[in-house]
């Protein structure tokens, strides 16, 4: 670097070079600047549109808002199935660090069991990680406290507070009413199959059984969008548009929850079902199947300890034994004799003598009466107030089994009821083309005489027989038994008023069932009417000194076979194989208001009248004024009636 | 004479003894109350860092003050031992520097920490605007050389910290001067083609990986919407949805709801666009536009060339700021982390710039007196 000092400067040739040089760059600086600015109008003002649509999508996001579900009422107003707020715990896996050490702070932080970690384990594994799943379904109000005091600590892990179904009646009310449960995979791929995903994309538990299931779509209501501004986080800042759902109908059931008590404490202890059902329309006023189970405890997700205890149980809690198939015996007997009366193979007055077993011609079996003795001379309307087998053998035994089958089919036997409950089975009602198809196996004489006595392969639900009887009262008019009423929405008119708008539902009548002599229907039915009012038929003590007119018939159904010779005793008879005692009932004889079924398994003593027909009676003591229990369901009406208005504020609030 | 003096004595204003060059210093102010402006919105509103840049500007003026009072020519004496020293603590930096952000740039002397890179963009251009105008201009080849090696060395001590930004704004002051000082255009046109070929050696040997996927990300930031291209992408869509009018101050989306990275420092352009528009956008580089033009004003008027090339390299290294943080906001460079000029948060480039300012005013004010 040689050092140039004392040069002699040319200072104008110096300054005009360097304003030339400026001048040139200050051109650059020019020409720099329009170009970012026309770069700057390039995005602002001819990709205004592209970007201002993208800025919008970082920002907006649709939430979707879950409806309530419809609430549901017995036909007096008491609340079934509630809506109750609860708070859960859940964990949104993506936003959380090390969630195998979180799970496990907050576990201990909360007295949280292994089991739920697990399950949480498990569902977080089938789960999309940025969507919440659940630790801990119903947190204590202590357990919340403690989490938010706490809550700075486990990001990515928060408290839910939403509205969850619970049953004031619990047990009561399971089999029928049915339940909710979350939605599992499975679920989610039928709702993507019947298009509804979008619909349920809020929604966290659907109908899994009974009315809650069959009702699903009624129930639910439509989603609602709120239209929310979120920062780069994905935190909520404001909500800027919102469309509210559409709550799910409410549903008033035709139950009476009084007569489902009765019912229950009428089953006490025994393995069996009822259902009571109103003739006139099909309404059903009770159905209870015993034992029975908490449906509370699937609304949140039942332990895996509770649900093999409930699948391993002995009693089978978790079968609706309304609507399962048991051999029907003699409760079936009347419907038998209007066959026997319509294909005029007897009259009224056809006697014949029971000297206690029916031989067929060339055959060694003997087919016994349940009296060892027999009954003597019998005409049609004896053999059903005592109930005697030899006739009927004799009545199968004229008709045949496709003339029995073809006419059981017209009263509903072995066929869907239609009942709005999916669970129903359809029985089995036996024919030639049944068995050849069933068992590939032509049919025996001696199985036609087992169906005269409402055994050998058939099988009715209590609700079938019901269903029958109800056709029988009514001289052929058939109803569908149906649990469902009316059905309520709360209706938003333009200027603010709101109001529940009821629909109730009309059934369409079923074609009658029609016959060649309409006396034939009151031969049956004052047989069955003698059955309960005579002293010496079978039903007349269980029935004895009641206010109302009761008609009725008993029915004792062998489960173990019973050998040649043999004698029935049921103390020696290990218990899963002793005989069911059957009831179906009807009162007042004069216009029917009511008729009654009753199954139940295995007693220990008797048959239909001594063990089923005293719990009919208990159904229709209640059903005909005598309130007993009065004071014990107006207890539970208080209850139902706090959490009603409970439901009413959160549902304003909403 | 005498009588000419006294008219020129009346003719000093206050300003010009305060040293003050009022035009420029209104533009500065403008800049920098519109920066204060900035980073309240785009900090979410929190005046904690509005204080904070008020704090840091109160110190720069006063130091643009201060250095506006120090003859122009003094800085001629000490170019040399200040541009020696810079260089050794730019290597000091390397070797004991303190390690922020993945980049080794602050020196911490137990009483201060700064950044040499800093103080070599004021250092730089002085040593080689007293290099090139010990000799009559227009500058010869060997100077040239000599001056570019000068240049070189403090740049690339930079760029391995490594502060590509700074590196390039250094560079820039250096060649400014060399291109002011006259360097022959055929000598720049084999700059020109000389730098083209070394492009290709820079990306294959020079360049660390972070680098080089700023710049594939600048050529196409759609690739990695949501990791590299994620900065540009999101600029681009806060300028662009801005529109004409703008969304409104406090009003931008992209900025209040933080979907803008680096908002209130690199970024800040982008949220004046959204908030102002193409409206303010224009009456924004019309202000940058006013400094430059005094700026060069003041330069073209200094009466040695040795204050003529410090003055017009100091302003072009300000517009060079300028261009390259709009440029890179608005996806027509690549990200270099260069702030917007005294609108950006950030105390230590304002400073330096503020003094820049400060010589520029000193050269402005002092030219009258040693005449």
């Amino acid at each position: 670097m040689p050092p140039r000092r004392n040069v002699i400067r040319n200072q104008s040739a110096e300054a005009n070079l360097f304003a030339r040089r400026t001048f040139i760059t200050f051109c650059g600086v020019v020409v720099i600047l329009l170009l970012l600015l026309g770069n700057i109008y390039s995005l602002q003002v001819e990709s205004f549109e592209k970007y201002k649509t993208r800025s919008n999508s970082n920002r907006i996001k649709l939430v979707a808002v879950a409806p309530n579900r419809g609430l549901i009422f017995d036909r007096n107003g008491v609340l079934l199935a509630d809506n109750k707020p609860v708070y859960s715990l859940e964990v949104i896996a993506e936003d959380v660090d090390d969630i195998k050490a979180s799970i496990a702070q907050v576990s201990s932080l909360l007295d949280i069991s292994p089991e739920r970690q697990e399950r949480f384990f498990k569902n977080m594994k089938s789960n999309r990680r940025f969507k919440p799943v659940e630790l801990h379904s119903r947190l204590s109000d202590q357990q919340v406290a403690l989490f938010s005091v706490n809550q700075h600590k486990f990001p990515g892990i928060f408290v839910n507070a939403r509205l969850k179904r619970y049953y004031p009646f619990s047990d009561l009310t399971t089999h029928t009413l049915g339940y909710v449960a979350r939605i599992n995979r499975k679920d989610a791929n039928k709702l993507e199959q019947e298009g509804k995903s979008d619909n349920y994309a809020a929604t966290y538990a659907i109908g899994r059984l009974g009315i809650e299931r069959y009702y699903e779509d009624v129930l639910h209501g439509f989603i609602g969008h709120q239209e929310v501004e979120i920062n780069n986080q994905g935190r909520v800042i404001r909500t800027l548009n919102y469309t509210p759902p559409i709550p799910g109908k409410d549903l008033t059931l035709s139950l009476d929850i009084e007569l489902q008590m009765i019912a229950k404490r009428a089953l006490s202890g025994k393995r069996g079902a009822i259902v009571a059902m109103d003739p006139r329309s099909g309404e059903i006023l009770a159905m209870y199947s015993n034992p029975s189970y908490d449906g509370n405890l699937f609304v949140h997700g039942i332990s895996s300890k509770n649900y093999k205890k409930l699948l391993n149980s002995s009693d089978l809690p978790l079968i609706n034994r309304s609507v399962q198939g048991y051999p029907p015996a003699s409760t079936v007997k009347p419907f038998l004799a209007l066959t026997g009366l319509e294909e005029k193979v007897i009259t009224p007055s056809t006697k014949i003598y029971d000297p206690g077993w029916y031989q067929l011609d060339g055959l060694p079996n003997k087919y016994r009466d349940w009296k060892p003795w027999g009954h003597g001379m019998v005409d049609l309307t004896t053999a059903i107030e005592q109930s005697c087998n030899i006739y009927f053998y004799d009545l199968a035994f004229k008709l045949g089994i496709t003339k029995i089958s073809t006419m059981m089919e017209k009263f509903g036997f072995g066929d869907y009821t239609g009942v709005d409950i999916h669970e129903e089975s359809r029985a089995i009602m036996p024919s030639v083309a049944w068995k050849r198809e069933r068992y590939k196996k032509s049919w025996y004489t001696g199985e036609t005489l087992s169906v005269g006595i409402g055994q050998s392969y058939w099988t009715v639900t209590p609700l079938q027989l019901a269903q029958a009887l109800t056709t029988l009262v009514n001289h052929g008019e058939r109803k569908i038994p149906h649990l469902l009423k009316a059905s309520s929405e709360l209706i938003i008119e333009s200027n603010g008023n709101a109001y529940h708008q009821v629909t109730p539902i009309v059934y369409e009548p079923r074609a009658p069932l029609e016959i060649n002599d309409e006396k034939n229907w009151d031969v049956v039915l004052k047989a069955m009417h003698n059955t309960v009012q005579k002293p010496s038929a079978t039903a007349y003590k269980p029935f004895k000194g009641t206010k109302y007119d009761a008609s009725g018939k008993t029915g004792s159904a062998q489960v173990a076979r019973i050998k040649q010779d043999e004698k029935y005793d049921a103390e020696s008879t290990s218990e899963n194989k002793r005989d069911n005692a059957m009831f179906i009932a009807f009162a007042p004889y004069n216009n029917p208001e009511i008729v009654v079924s009753v199954a139940i398994e295995n007693v220990e003593k008797g048959g239909g009248a001594t063990n089923a027909a005293p719990v009919a009676r208990q159904i229709m003591d209640q059903y005909f004024g005598n309130r007993d229990i009065k004071a014990e369901i107006k207890t539970a009406k208080v209850q139902t009636k706090a959490s009603i208005n409970n439901t009413k504020q959160t549902r304003e609030t909403d | 004479m005498r009588s000419t003096g006294q008219d020129q004595k009346k003719a000093i204003s206050i300003w010009q003894r305060l040293h003050i060059d009022v035009p420029l210093l209104l533009g500065i102010l403008t800049l920098l109350a519109l920066g204060l402006f900035l980073v309240y919105s785009a900090k979410g509103q929190e005046t904690a860092y509005v204080y904070l840049k008020a704090r840091s500007i109160g110190v720069a003026l006063l130091g643009m003050f201060i250095v506006a009072q120090i003859p122009p020519l003094a800085y001629r004496k000490w170019a040399v031992p200040v541009f020696v020293v810079g260089l050794l603590m730019l290597l000091s930096v390397l070797l004991f520097g303190h390690v922020g952000k993945g980049a080794q740039r602050w020196l911490d002397l137990g009483f201060i920490k700064f950044q040499p890179s800093e103080i070599m963009k004021l250092i730089v251009p002085i040593m080689i605007a007293w290099f090139v105008s010990q000799d009559n201009l227009p500058v010869r080849l060997s100077t040239v050389i000599q001056a570019f090696i000068l240049v070189l060395l403090p740049t690339l001590l930079i760029a391995k910290q490594p502060d590509l930004g700074t590196s390039l704004l250094i560079a820039s002051s250096g060649i400014f001067v060399i291109f002011l000082a006259g360097a022959s255009w055929k000598l720049i046109s084999v700059c020109i083609a000389l730098t083209s070929a070394f492009i290709p050696i820079l990306w294959m040997f020079l360049m660390k990986p972070y680098q080089k996927q700023r710049v594939l990300t600048f050529l196409n930031p759609e690739q990695d919407p949501l990791g590299s291209g994620y900065h540009i992408i999101q600029s681009k869509i806060a300028i662009g949805s801005g529109g004409i009018e703008g969304k409104g101050w406090l009003q931008g989306t992209q900025s209040q709801l933080e979907f803008l990275p680096e908002r209130h420092t690199d970024f800040i352009f982008s949220v004046f666009s959204e908030e102002f528009g193409l409206v303010g956008v224009t009456a924004l580089l019309a202000v940058y536009l006013f400094v430059v033009m005094r700026g060069l004003w003041i330069a073209v008027n200094a009466q040695q060339a040795f204050t003529k090339l410090l003055a017009g390299s100091l302003t072009l290294t300000f517009f060079v700021y300028v261009f390259v943080n709009i440029g890179m906001v608005s996806g027509l460079l690549p990200v270099v982390g260069v702030p917007l000029p005294l609108v950006s948060f950030g105390g230590t480039s304002m400073v330096t710039l503020l003094l820049g300012f400060g010589i520029l005013m000193a050269i402005s004010t002092h030219r009258r007196f040693h005449a």
